[in-house]
């Protein structure tokens, strides 16, 4: 499972990240200072110990989206390396993905007549020729790094053991969200990233799971019931039909 | 008067339809931005609140009053079973079309029926309102066969009506309460008075109770519009089911608050949170009153009082679907939504339209229990004068 690793005390908020990424999915440059449907990875800056804090805000890809399981065609989903793709041919526009992902993330296209959801793909293509996202490949600075996962959480591990003064003391993605295939570490809050700290480490779909798991139970025991009734009933008025004969006899 | 105010009525539902047709002239070329107020950080609005939210809760009387004739044997309730699956029909129809506008690749919709998500619930909705939508379309389909002299079509119709109902009750208590399920999804954006893990649970006892309440809005409503009104003590007991499923409501409700601690946000009533809690209150207060006024006698001998009760529960209703669909996002999105112009004109549309479609079915079919099988099975029933009088 390939992964991300940003870490934030490295970063000097150069934007070369945002320009690979801007070249490679042929999207304007634009001035917005968010996520947007034409800008799928955007740079900010929020005041930290000493100084500004450079930090980078993209899709998550979580290891159990809440994006994908939300979708009622599944246009979202999980790829094998790593990627959370969307398909618009089958895409309803139901927005239930923007709606349910904890991160903020997905974005749409409010002013077509064909609306698309727009977020990062974790450049999906270039992944399966054997090549880096482009980002990662871009960044002068090493703060974007690109790997399997589970060395990157090794790296991250040791640089929390090395200088533990300089960072928060926590893998943002680590288990959040049941986990996310981009991977933060920062000098300051992740909350003051935008980064929820108070999602449940069970991943967010399981909540509407374990509901939905109960459908079956629910139609055999409400289907069972109901004929019951129906039947007791329909004997209760039968029986007062006849007993009502026999008493005119 | 009369007349004046049947022509007052025409040009405001003709201002509507105008305004409607402006805006799905503009959601159509220039897309949902163009005219609505949302957004990213505001994805549903009215549209999913109240076209979908709230219009299938208000068509749950169909699953409710056919379950309670064809399962129950209460025969006594016969009589509303026409009018009842009438709206319910009509209801689930009009909220597939305004789902057309709110879905941004509407022509996309058919592919829930071959690309299956079974692990979302949207995907369970849309498969439960497609299937109850055809089952309310063959329950009633005998009104039409009976206007059409369709003897064989309408036997074998009845045939099948108690498997039919059992199907719609199964369907009708997946969905109305799946509904509630969509938001179990965002513990972290919902606000804790409206977020909770029982919304499903909520969302089907809120939908029975809503249901009577519609048996009771809309008897007095054509009682008005038609002179036609359901019997009145047939109304008194409706009206006694809904307070039960109303005080089985709000008990749920306090319970599950009190249990999760967000009992406590209910009472902020200054600063930050009071806007929440006052929405909170409005729907509290109006479920309360509608369930408190059934339980006094006088209140339900006296046609008009019951009527009232009965819209008081709508109102409320109306007001928790769009508190959890709408003022509930209000805080973590940033954003204080209200609908824009061309929402508002869209979703009235369809309630017009809907007016008028029940208004010309009332008046072609034999809904209001004219047919005879009706009065041989249960009581002659209505063009009862309870209303008609008031």
């Amino acid at each position: 499972m390939r992964a991300l690793l940003f870490d934030n005390t490295k970063c000097v908020g150069c934007g070369s990240c945002m320009t690979a990424c801007r070249e490679k999915n042929g999207l304007p440059e634009v001035k917005e200072p968010d996520l947007s449907a034409d800008q799928f990875t955007v740079l900010k800056t929020t005041a930290g110990k000493d100084g500004e804090v450079n930090y980078r805000r993209m899709c998550m890809h979580c290891e159990e989206p809440t994006c994908a399981s939300v979708c009622p065609v599944g246009a979202l989903h999980k790829t094998k390396n790593g990627p959370v793709v969307y398909n618009a041919d089958i895409c309803l526009g139901c927005r239930y993905c923007i709606q349910a992902c904890p991160f903020g993330v997905p974005k749409y296209e409010w002013h077509s007549v064909a609306p698309r959801v727009r977020k990062c793909n974790f450049c999906a293509d270039r992944l399966a020729k054997g090549q880096q996202n482009a980002c990662a490949e871009a960044c002068p600075m090493g703060a974007t790094i690109a790997g399997e996962r589970e060395e990157l959480l090794k790296e991250a591990r040791a640089r929390l053991a090395a200088e533990p003064d300089k960072y928060v003391q926590k893998i943002y993605g680590e288990h959040d969200a049941g986990g996310t295939s981009v991977l933060m570490l920062s000098s300051v809050p992740f909350s003051q990233l935008g980064l929820p700290e108070n999602l449940p480490a069970d991943p967010l779909p399981l909540l509407t799971f374990r509901v939905l798991e109960k459908i079956p139970p629910v139609v055999a025991t409400g289907g069972v019931v109901l004929a019951g009734l129906w039947w007791l009933t329909n004997r209760k008025a039968e029986v007062a039909k006849a007993e009502g004969k026999g008493a005119q006899r | 008067m009369r007349a004046v105010r049947s022509v007052f009525w025409r040009v405001v539902a003709l201002a509507i339809l105008a305004a409607g047709a402006y805006a799905t002239f503009l959601r159509f070329t220039r897309g949902i931005g163009s005219m609505t107020n949302l957004g990213d950080h505001y994805p549903w609005g009215l549209w999913i609140g109240f076209d979908i939210l709230c219009g299938v809760g208000l068509a749950a009387g169909g699953f409710t009053i056919t379950t309670a004739v064809y399962i129950f044997h209460l025969e006594k309730l016969r009589p509303i079973v026409r009018p009842t699956v009438l709206t319910a029909f009509l209801g689930y129809v009009l909220v597939v079309c305004a789902l057309m506008f709110d879905l941004g690749r509407p022509w996309n919709i058919w592919r829930a029926m071959v690309w299956w998500n079974p692990h979302s619930v949207m995907f369970e909705v849309a498969w439960c309102v497609m299937l109850y939508t055809t089952v309310l379309a063959l329950e009633f389909s005998p009104v039409v066969f009976e206007r059409l002299k369709w003897g064989k079509a309408l036997k074998a119709v009845k045939a099948v009506v108690v498997p039919l109902v059992t199907l719609g009750c199964l369907l009708s208590t997946l969905h109305q309460s799946s509904l509630g399920s969509l938001y179990l999804i965002l513990p972290t954006k919902l606000y804790p008075l409206w977020y909770s893990p029982l919304l499903p649970v909520l969302f089907w006892i809120s939908a029975i109770a809503t249901g009577m309440a519609m048996v009771i809005f809309e008897s007095g409503m054509s009682a008005r519009a038609f002179g036609r009104a359901l019997e009145f003590d047939l109304l008194k007991g409706i009206s006694k089911v809904m307070a039960l499923f109303l005080g089985v409501f709000l008990l749920v409700r306090f319970i599950d608050l009190g249990s999760r601690g967000a009992l406590d946000e209910a009472f902020r009533l200054t600063g930050a949170g009071s806007y929440e809690a006052r929405m909170f209150w409005l729907e509290t207060g109006l479920l309360a009153l509608a369930g408190m006024l059934v339980l006094i006698p006088k209140v339900r001998a006296n046609p008009q009082a019951l009527w009232a009760a009965g819209t008081l529960e709508v109102c409320g209703f109306l007001v928790n679907r769009l508190n959890v669909a709408t003022t509930g996002l209000d805080a973590s999105s940033g954003v204080r939504y209200f609908p824009s112009w061309g929402e508002i004109a869209i979703t009235l549309s369809v309630v017009v339209v809907g007016l008028m479609v029940f208004r010309m079915a009332v008046r072609h079919l034999p809904i209001f229990g004219e047919a005879p099988h009706e009065a041989a099975a249960g009581r002659r029933t209505p063009r009862t004068a309870a209303y008609a009088q008031s």
